[in-house]
């Protein structure tokens, strides 16, 4: 990030393919650099191997590993990328556990211009010393 | 020319029509603009993928309707899951009766799901049927020789 030719790198966790496809193209618009994942078992995986993000968007429910279990792992082996989880789930309950499993942030799918905005916005505000 | 003219106009008064009705919001355009020469085919991938997760929750849902005792929560994560594809699309009217649905599920109400499930059959023939005909018509002018106008 602190390199201004190096283009933000992004990992899209979400078990849906659709939409998979629906937010890397979003995000290549914005002329980011995408990876995606199947679920948070994959993300963890990803990170093990020495993959470094600067943003993670975490969808909430997931076979196999979920949103907050995956959110929870990344911050125990230390990933300081920002995390933001992306649900459709309206309990404040739920995403409260989810933000207390690490998230930087918790917005309401589906990813769009607007969201993608603010995202690259808090990227920059989380950047200024 | 004339006849591109033509069918450029019919496609983007169906298209129109089809935001009027509340078929479609903001979502689906701002998908149709993701579409470019590198992707020329990505609005119909994507909503095929969505016929295709919508046939098989809607199959889903009628088959944990049919059983006793009714599992409520089963349920629910199939219409929450449903809720979401139709939101990412942005087949506005599907996601409205998915919300509904989720209420009648929380509540344990059977008359209330079994309705709403008969109204998602009739709201996802309907998307359906109209985004294939909006396809149908996007060929028509592209085997014309024309462009699909940005609604």
């Amino acid at each position: 990030m602190n390199n201004p030719s190096k283009k933000i790198s992004v990992l899209v966790v979400d078990d849906d393919p659709m939409v998979r496809r629906i937010n890397n193209a979003f995000l290549n618009k914005y002329k980011l650099e995408t990876q995606v994942a199947k679920n948070g078992k994959e993300a963890v995986e990803f990170c093990i191997s020495g993959n470094c993000f600067d943003l993670i968007l975490m969808d909430m429910e997931m076979p196999i590993m979920d949103g907050p279990q995956a959110t929870k792992e990344l911050r125990a082996m230390g990933v300081n990328s920002r995390i933001v989880g992306l649900t459709s789930r309206n309990l404040e309950s739920e995403k409260k556990a989810f933000i207390e499993a690490g998230l930087d942030d918790c917005l309401e799918k589906p990813l769009n211009n607007r969201i993608i905005e603010y995202l690259l916005q808090s990227l920059q505000m989380a950047e200024k010393p | 020319m004339d006849v591109i003219i033509q069918l450029q106009r019919q496609l983007s008064d169906y298209t129109n029509s089809l935001y009027r009705e509340g078929f479609l919001d903001d979502q689906f355009k701002q998908l149709q603009q993701l579409q470019d020469e590198s992707n020329p085919d990505f609005v119909v991938e994507v909503v095929y993928l969505f016929f295709e997760d919508s046939e098989r929750l809607i199959s889903e849902l009628a088959k944990t309707l049919s059983q006793q005792p009714m599992d409520f929560k089963k349920m629910d994560a199939h219409v929450h899951q449903l809720k979401g594809s139709s939101s990412s699309i942005g087949a506005q009217r599907v996601q409205k009766v998915c919300i509904a649905f989720r209420n009648y599920c929380e509540e344990q109400n059977i008359d209330g799901c079994l309705k709403c499930l008969q109204l998602l059959r009739n709201e996802y023939t309907l998307v359906k049927n109209r985004l294939e005909t909006m396809f149908k018509m996007e060929k028509q002018v592209l085997g014309a020789g024309g462009s699909i106008p940005l609604n």
